[in-house]
């Protein structure tokens, strides 16, 4: 199934993707994970994947971002900004990459590399892209942890990753894929390696950023709680394959697939175990 | 930090005196009966049993094992190893001292060959997986390690020195005559190591960091230099560091093979000639160089690696 | 794990090799053309001909012979090593992860003291002891490799003692020693088959390696690496005597080395995608 979604008549879409496929080359066996699917966003919107562990919904951006080794085969187009990115010289891909799309992964904790200080490591992704000096790096580095309202920003940048919680790991994160102004944000399970008050405020986080302005971005998760908080847009992915695509509501609402719609009736399943775990410990207490 | 330091100081002393209690089981566990070897060396020329048994109070042979052991331990401490059996005119501590620069040279250049040659090779190797070089070197690793030491040296003596005439056939002598030998020793070694950083550096690759560090647009070679080589040296350094004593004891084959004087050499000739304290001595030696490199790369991990040092503090 | 490993065609020569090689060995009495000791020194280095297939050395020895004599000491006795040493290993491992405490502490202090020496150092030193002969050569090797397996064995007990199938078994009575036989040594066979046929490997080497020095198999004996050390003596003008030995070596040691990757690869399924 490749509906290919109807983009608004007055505004191209940033980055438009279609019939993208990927295949796991294994010897001469190949082995189908992204099966055709097609998807668009516009600047200042947000594009919601939906879809469980092994979906293909992160394969699907690693293909975007040129990140698949020659292990993998890429077909299909995804235009950005007008130019294409599948089969892109790979330089010109990287130069694309932290600047003019970035990107939020999940396991803040294992993301950055255990041996270099928070600060040396902001340091050489701003150097990559912009041409600044190493003073005024600096300050650009503690602006960036101040807006992401992290407390005494010169301590964290000479801090060793480890010595950091995930939440603040994860918020240096998104620090710095909006610090380099980029067009389009790709966020791969933000949310999903970090606690659930961290969690929240994350989550406000990103909200902001929308908010803020006209980045494009596009959501990754397997947590439809998550995405109707910040999702204009959302595809449904199953099995490598997109199986419902519409505005969050209209998803959320009238889902037409089989899969979405198990999705959704589990999600308030567990929402109503929750609220009844909630009360019934409540009464209990009351009660001891 | 300092802390650590202290604790593993601290720690290697029970290993030390258990190294020193084995050697010194060794030598009271040989057949001959020490008294008489004394006599011998002190080349008496009867032999009497009353003789004997004047000499073993001498001595101190009927002391209990643990004093003799305590004497034997605090004679060690002020280098005093005995005297050899064979050549009474000698002491042990002067026959190893005689021999020991010679090993040191084969071990130091050996080393040299083998972080030269597999680091890079190493690097290199994961780097282009699974291209011819990989497919190569992978081969000639998995050739080094099934080939006998011996008879690369053989080999190597053969086709360098006997067919080219480029290098001395062997004995001591000069830079010239220390080539081949080191590289007969790095052999094995090189091998270990290049598939030890090639395979480190694979699952390095696999990290989170890496994906991230792609993602935000750094180039690939900074990537593997600064980040993945970094993370793999890491934990390569330790092993290299570690496999000095076994370097050094690793010596012993071929320097009978390019006739090396060294204290392999020594301690072989000393096995024939039943000489038991300069064997005693050289297990001691590698013994305790084995403790003291083991100690001194794991501090210098310790201290290169921040998650460590939070750790333990 | 089995049928992957029979699927695999490296492995599959690597077994074939080592199982023809030691066919050769248990039937070299009747394989080989030549009494092994036998002298013709009239046809000293002889090149391969119908009566001498790989020539003759410096005594005019059949060299083909030899090698398949020479089969015998190195790879029975590497064989022998490595049951010893996985005997003591297993025992050890097993008493010191299953019964914990004091005797676990006991043999593992014992176990460290072993592994902070070299192994080529105390082979020396145990053979200086009891003598020069290829007996105490076995013993040596066994003497420092059991600990190796001892602490790999206590760790998988540890492991496999906490796990469902084993707390079952001992609630439903089964004797401690039955437990030990029937459950866990299964579940350790196979990273236990990994590490032998990697030591094989090294026992090999070991056993011709102190041939060579003169400190095992002594000389008129056909062994392979006692063979090059005669070998040395004439390399000058007879450089090819050292190829049918040393070759034989590799292949062997090769074999087992390629049999334990497999084996590796075989066990675990993620390995084989690097």
């Amino acid at each position: 199934m490749s509906t290919i979604p109807t983009a608004p008549a007055d505004e191209t879409p940033l980055l438009q993707v279609r019939d993208l496929s990927v295949s796991f080359l294994e010897g001469k066996k190949k082995h189908l994970l992204v099966d055709k699917v097609s998807f668009s966003v516009q600047a200042g919107q947000c594009l919601g994947i939906l879809g469980e562990s092994g979906s293909g919904k992160s394969m699907t951006c690693k293909a975007v971002l040129g990140l698949l080794d020659k292990n993998f085969e890429v077909t299909g187009s995804s235009l950005f900004d007008g130019g294409e990115l599948i089969g892109a010289n790979p330089e010109k891909l990287r130069r694309m990459r932290g600047s003019r799309i970035s990107v939020v992964l999940q396991n803040p904790m294992s993301c950055f590399d255990p041996l270099y200080r928070l600060g040396e490591q902001m340091e050489e992704t701003i150097a990559e892209h912009m041409n600044l000096s190493s003073k005024a790096m600096h300050s650009m580095m503690v602006d960036i942890l101040t807006l992401m309202r992290i407390r005494d920003p010169e301590d964290v940048l000479r801090k060793y990753p480890h010595q950091l919680s995930g939440g603040m790991l994860q918020r240096i994160m998104i620090g710095l894929a909006i610090s380099l102004d980029p067009e389009l944000i790709i966020a791969d399970e933000p949310t999903t390696a970090i606690d659930s008050i961290s969690q929240y405020s994350i989550m406000q986080e990103f909200v902001r950023i929308k908010k803020a302005g006209s980045v494009a971005m596009i959501f990754i998760s397997h947590d439809l709680g998550v995405l109707s908080l910040i999702a204009d847009r959302v595809i449904v992915m199953h099995r490598g394959r997109a199986v419902e695509e519409g505005t969050a509501e209209s998803v959320f609402a009238s889902a037409k697939d089989a899969y979405t719609h198990h999705l959704i009736s589990q999600h308030k399943a567990v929402m109503n175990r929750f609220l009844m775990a909630i009360h019934g410990s409540s009464t209990r207490e009351v009660v001891a | 930090m300092k802390n650590y330091v202290i604790m593993r100081l601290l720690a290697t002393i029970p290993l030390l005196l258990a190294i020193s209690f084995l050697c010194f089981v060794f030598i009271n566990l040989i057949p001959s009966d020490p008294a008489e070897v004394a006599l011998r060396i002190r080349q008496t020329p009867i032999i009497t049993e009353e003789l004997i048994a004047q000499t073993r109070e001498e001595l101190g042979l009927n002391d209990p094992f643990l004093v003799r052991y305590a004497t034997w331990l605090w004679d060690c401490l002020h280098f005093d190893l005995g005297i050899s059996y064979t050549n009474p005119a000698r002491t042990v501590l002067g026959e190893i001292g005689r021999c020991l620069p010679a090993t040191l040279e084969l071990a130091g250049l050996s080393l040299v060959y083998v972080i030269v040659l597999s680091l890079p090779i190493g690097f290199l190797s994961a780097v282009y997986k699974d291209t011819w070089f990989d497919r190569i070197m992978r081969g000639l690793v998995f050739a080094g390690t099934a080939m006998p030491v011996y008879w690369v040296g053989l080999l190597l003596i053969w086709l360098v020195s006997i067919k080219m005439d480029l290098l001395p056939t062997s004995g001591y002598g000069g830079f010239s005559s220390l080539i081949l030998p080191a590289f007969t020793v790095a052999l094995s070694y090189i091998s270990t190591y290049i598939r030890l950083i090639r395979n480190n550096m694979l699952e390095n690759m696999r990290e989170d960091y890496v994906l991230y560090a792609q993602a935000r647009g750094l180039k690939q070679r900074a990537i593997l230099v600064r980040h993945i080589l970094k993370n793999s040296l890491q934990s390569c350094v330790t092993a290299i560091g570690m496999s000095i004593p076994q370097l050094i004891s690793g010596t012993i084959v071929v320097e009978n093979v390019f006739a090396w004087p060294g204290v392999g050499r020594l301690c072989i000739t000393s096995i024939f000639n039943r000489d038991y304290p300069v064997i005693q001595a050289y297990v001691l030696l590698v013994g305790v160089l084995f403790v003291f490199f083991n100690l001194f790369f794991d501090i210098l991990q310790y201290a290169a690696d921040p998650r460590l040092r939070e750790r333990k503090n | 794990m089995l049928q992957q490993l029979f699927r695999s065609p490296m492995a599959l020569l690597c077994m074939g090799i080592i199982f023809i090689t030691a066919l050769l060995g248990i039937f070299a009495p009747w394989v080989a053309p030549n009494d092994p000791y036998a002298n013709d020194i009239l046809n000293k280095f002889a090149g391969p001909s119908w009566q001498y297939p790989l020539g003759t050395d410096q005594l005019g020895r059949c060299v083909f012979s030899r090698m398949l004599f020479g089969i015998r000491p190195t790879l029975f006795l590497s064989l022998l090593t490595m049951l010893g040493t996985i005997g003591i290993g297993v025992v050890m491992g097993i008493t010191a992860g299953y019964f914990r405490g004091t005797v676990d502490e006991i043999i593992m202090r014992v176990v460290d003291v072993m592994l902070s020496f070299p192994s080529q150092i105390i082979i020396l030193a145990v053979v200086a002891l009891l003598g020069v002969d290829i007996r105490n050569v076995v013993l040596a090797s066994i003497f420092i490799k059991w600990a190796w397996y001892a602490r790999m064995i206590r760790t998988a007990t540890i492991k496999y003692t906490s796990m469902n199938f084993v707390l079952f078994s001992r609630s439903i009575g089964s004797g401690n020693f039955f437990i030990l036989t029937r459950h866990m040594l299964p579940c350790i066979a196979a990273e236990l088959a990994v590490l032998a046929s990697l030591d094989t490997g090294w026992a090999i080497l070991n056993i011709s390696t102190l041939s060579f020095l003169g400190l095992g198999v002594q000389a008129p004996t056909p062994e392979w690496g006692a063979m090059l050390n005669e070998a040395k003596n004439v390399m000058v003008s007879n450089p090819e005597q050292m190829i049918v030995p040393g070759l034989a070596v590799v292949v062997l040691v090769g074999a087992c080395n390629m049999l334990g990757d497999c084996l590796r690869d075989a066990l675990d399924p993620k390995a084989v995608r690097q």
